[in-house]
């Protein structure tokens, strides 16, 4: 999933970790989750439930929905999101799916 | 419950100087803004831009961190990271701030949400990669975040900002994709009449376009037939310019087409919405000072109908001594005196609009896009599934929204709302009006139920 | 003479009615509000609904049965002649319970009622353990429910395109954007709309939910409907976590999770409040504990059509033969029935279901 990124950052800051979809990143601490995570090259952020199309931020300021990631069970925008350190980020529907299998079994 | 005299939703330019006036006048301030830092888009992250942001986003933008300075008065309270969600009777606005909620209770409210992009319905505009040219400088403004190879395409004074931007950072654009014409242009100039406001905004422009030109970024004017070309992302965009087809690769494509109201808050407590013909757009009907038909509430800013950061940040102060006035601080008098200088200096600054108005006119195609293009993102609704709903007898938005669910998504209509409106407009034979707008209801923003559920009554849903 | 039946209300009801005639050859013209009109069938639950109905009119009962029973057919037939499938799902329903003494009221009265209908009402009482096997997100406040194997859900926006697309598809014709300002009969039925348009047809029927309360007495009809609100909720699409659905919350083909509903006495305001948000969310939380994570993407309040005693009304009208008031609260459930059953009433064939205890008669003042 990291590829050369499309963005190019211009300033260094201090870094913390976090995972999205199982792979770590070094993403700038107190910073923009969406716009850090474009940076780091990850270009699919999620897959639509109607069509399972791949979509990335578009908007990048809390108005469309296409950033959507989960955090904790809970799905959100990463447009309106800080990077925090040990952040677990993965694909909306991911951790529900796997719990309804865990619960049915 | 909290409570404020006046309760100020939106920390853009609007925002900050509704809430500075109004405290100014010792009312009890609070505002609610769901981003991590004041400045709303315009001024996005102001008070964070080191030196070399600044110089790559100019004076202009720095303008804002004056603002966000007097947001900082005694007398105003800026929670931020708040979404709000519903606002009810004359004033009762439900958020949630860190996934908890809360309740306040505004003497008077104040609407400062600013605009959204239009929506520019291309194919391929759903792609990962392809971004609203506001995107594009918001991750420059808030993250230092630049595109090593965008195409920016459509219209508007923003797309030649961007792009200047772009050059300044050393990470050009690798083409601008314009739509409008030299007609759009020569037909606009009528509208400058003696304003000379129209001709600093012309130099402006100039001066951003001759920076656009040094860097030796191609543009391709009067452009049609465009197309965002891609599988699982962004890389190329298609159009024709110039009697040619052209293709140029790119990872990140920028739209732009203007901007529209963000008329999302105000219709859901029922204020009245008119279709500005000039401006492509619902706003709500206002009176001088803002005050809004239906509905209990003042609105200022770009939300009020797009005027741009000064017209915001002086609409924000007209409001705010409204407000101050209804609550009693100032006398009708003293509200007139002080006001005039700020209604005078807001005229002047809008003498411009339909100039720019006509000179930027929206993206045709993307107001009648081929039947097979994605208008709702979020449902995945195409423009011919909406012209199908109207031969079933679909007259209007909602009915629409029963048949097909374009704006049942979590945008809620944001970025499809105008476009099913037109859309069926043309479909019927309608005018934008007849046609109607999508009913807004809470949550504005998606909320837990979790969330919600910490607020019931009783505490526990065994009931 | 323009049709057969001119149709006052283009929703579910009208549109169901209008397409059973249709389909028996009848001529049929219906006359719709516009796009800002009250509708309960862009507003409803979606279930089709067995149980905890008629609990005191049996009668009621075996309708509500009879249109589930052939609700597969129905759906089936529209869905393959439209191309619009209202993803039917009939595998049975629950009705949730967080005590137990409600539980087992609620299981003597379905045996009573049982009883009467000569032992065709299956439905099993599951404790909570036994639940908890078909729900595997059922949450520990749950004490059992009430499993009713008649019961179903579909998703009822396809439902009214299905029929949209129907209707015109069998040659009906559909006037959509119109207020009905009267009705006369001079030679057959005259509706006039505020825009000048006129239908004529041999027979008129009012199914205009709430607008029959206005437009009933003009044809002799009692009407006596109220609109009674329901605060419905909607969440994001979620993988599969609810299996059957009930009245607390069920998950729709698309995924969301629709949770309702109040019931409030409100008059015409359909409008959603944050108490009535949250009471239905905490409902929901405490069936299913995982909701508590799920984000709320939208809410309405839709007002449904009640009578007096809950029940529908099939009348003719007195004053003006050839006019029939239908009106209902559970438009989905019954939507099998007006469009295979009621035909049969409506030209009085051998066949016609017997609708007596439906008159309005019932409310005449004593």
């Amino acid at each position: 999933m990291k590829t050369v990124s499309p963005f190019l950052e211009l300033e260094e800051k201090p870094r913390v970790g976090v995972t999205f979809e199982g792979e770590r990143f070094e993403l700038p601490e107190g910073e923009n989750l969406a716009a850090s995570l474009l940076a780091a090259g990850v270009r699919v952020f999620r897959r639509t439930p109607v069509s399972d199309a791949p979509r990335a931020p578009f908007c990048m300021m809390g108005a469309c929905f296409d950033c959507l990631v989960e955090i904790d069970g809970v799905v959100r925008q990463a447009c309106m999101i800080d990077v925090v350190d040990e952040l677990e980020i993965v694909r909306p529907g991911a951790e529900a799916a796997k719990g309804t299998d865990d619960a049915a079994k | 419950m909290q409570r404020s005299d006046v309760v100020v939703i939106g920390a853009g330019p609007a925002g900050m100087a509704a809430a500075a006036t109004a405290a100014g006048h010792g009312a009890s301030v609070t505002v609610l803004d769901e981003q991590s830092r004041p400045g709303g888009q315009i001024y996005r992250d102001v008070d964070r831009a080191g030196p070399a942001r600044a110089a790559i986003l100019g004076r202009d933008y720095l303008h804002g961190a004056r603002l966000s300075g007097e947001l900082r008065a005694a007398g105003i309270t800026h929670i931020d990271g708040a979404e709000v969600w519903a606002i009810e009777g004359q004033g009762r606005v439900s958020y949630t701030r860190r996934g908890c909620a809360a309740q306040i209770e505004a003497g008077r409210l104040i609407l400062a949400t600013g605009a959204l992009e239009r929506p520019m319905p291309v194919p391929g505009w759903t792609l990962p990669g392809v971004m609203t040219a506001g995107a594009g400088q918001i991750l420059l403004k808030q993250s230092g975040v630049l595109a090593r190879r965008a195409v920016l395409v459509g219209c508007g004074p923003l797309l030649y900002l961007v792009a200047a931007q772009m050059v300044r950072a050393g990470t050009p654009p690798v083409a601008l994709i314009e739509t409008q014409t030299r007609h759009d242009l020569t037909g606009a100039a009528r509208h400058m009449g003696g304003a000379l406001r129209g001709w600093r905004h012309l130099a402006k422009g100039l001066r951003l376009l001759a920076e656009i030109r040094r860097a030796g970024v191609p543009r391709y004017t009067g452009a049609r037939g465009i197309e965002i070309e891609g599988t699982d992302r962004a890389q190329a965009v298609i159009c024709q310019s110039g009697g040619k087809t052209h293709r140029i690769a790119c990872d990140t494509v920028l739209l732009h087409h203007g901007v529209v109201p963000n008329t999302q808050a105000a219709r859901s407590i029922g204020v009245r919405h008119r279709w500005d013909a000039a401006q492509h757009c619902f706003a709500p009907v206002l009176d001088t000072w803002g005050g809004a038909e239906g509905a209990e509430a003042l609105i200022a800013g770009d939300g009020a109908g797009i005027g741009g950061a000064v017209v915001a940040e002086l609409s924000g102060r007209i409001a705010a001594l409204r407000a101050v006035e209804q609550l009693g601080r100032i006398t009708e008098g003293e509200r007139d005196r002080l006001a005039a200088p700020l209604l005078r200096a807001r005229g002047r600054e809008r003498a411009v609009r339909p100039f720019l108005d006509a000179a930027y006119p929206p993206f045709a195609e993307a107001l009648a896009p081929a039947d097979s293009t994605i208008i709702c993102r979020c449902e995945e609704v195409t423009a011919g599934d909406i012209r199908g709903y109207a031969r079933l007898g679909c007259l209007g938005p909602n009915q629409a929204k029963a048949f097909g669910r374009p704006g049942m998504g979590p945008c809620q209509g944001r970025y499809c709302g105008l476009s099913v409106t037109g859309l069926l407009a043309q479909a019927n034979g309608q005018t934008p009006d007849e046609t109607g707008y999508m009913r807004v209801r809470p949550p504005l923003k998606p909320v837990t139920l979790g969330a919600l559920a910490q607020m019931d009554g009783t505490g526990d849903g065994a009931r | 003479m323009q049709a057969d039946y001119a149709i006052i209300g283009g929703g579910v009801v009208g549109l169901s009615i209008a397409w059973g005639l249709l389909t028996r050859g009848k001529r049929v013209i219906v006359v719709d509000g516009g796009d800002g009109a009250f509708r309960a069938s862009r507003g409803n639950f979606g279930l089709v609904w067995v149980q905890s109905k008629g609990m005191e009119q049996p009668r009621y009962a075996r309708w509500s049965q009879q249109s589930a029973g052939i609700w597969a057919e129905f759906a089936d037939t529209l869905g393959d002649e439209t191309g619009h499938h209202a993803a039917l799902e009939q595998k049975g329903g629950y009705d949730l319970h967080f005590s137990e003494e409600t539980l087992q009221a609620t299981a003597r009265k379905y045996e009573a009622l049982k009883a009467e209908l000569g032992g065709d009402y299956p439905y099993d009482v599951l404790g909570h353990n036994a639940l908890r096997k078909e729900e595997p997100h059922i949450g520990p406040k749950v004490v059992g429910a009430i499993l009713h194997h008649q019961d179903g859900h579909v998703n009822p926006l396809r439902l009214l395109m299905a029929l949209a697309a129907g209707v015109r598809q069998r040659g009906g014709v559909v006037l959509n954007g119109k207020t009905v300002t009267g009705v006369t009969k001079p030679d057959g039925f005259c509706v006039r709309c505020s825009d000048g348009a006129e239908v004529r047809a041999e027979k008129l029927i009012l199914a205009a939910g709430l607008g029959a309360a206005a437009l009933g007495p003009m044809l002799g009809f009692r009407a006596p409907v109220r609109p009674q609100r329901g605060q419905v909720l909607i969440t994001e699409k979620l993988p599969k976590m609810i299996n059957r659905p009930s009245l607390i919350a069920r998950q729709v083909d698309e995924g969301g999770i629709q949770i309702g509903a109040t019931n409030e006495e409100v008059g015409h305001d359909d409008g959603v409040t944050q108490p009535g948000l949250s009471g239905l969310a905490a409902e929901a939380i405490a069936a299913y504990p995982a909701l508590a994570r799920a984000q709320l993407v939208r809410s309405w309040g839709a007002l449904r059509v009640l009578t007096p005693d809950g029940l529908p009304i099939y009348q003719e009208s007195r004053e003006m033969p050839g006019a029939f008031l239908v009106t209902c609260h559970s438009g989905i459930t019954l939507a099998a029935a007006h469009a295979r059953l009621l035909p049969d009433w409506l030209e009085r064939t051998d066949a016609a279901p017997d609708l007596e205890v439906f008159s309005e008669d019932r409310f005449a003042v004593s």
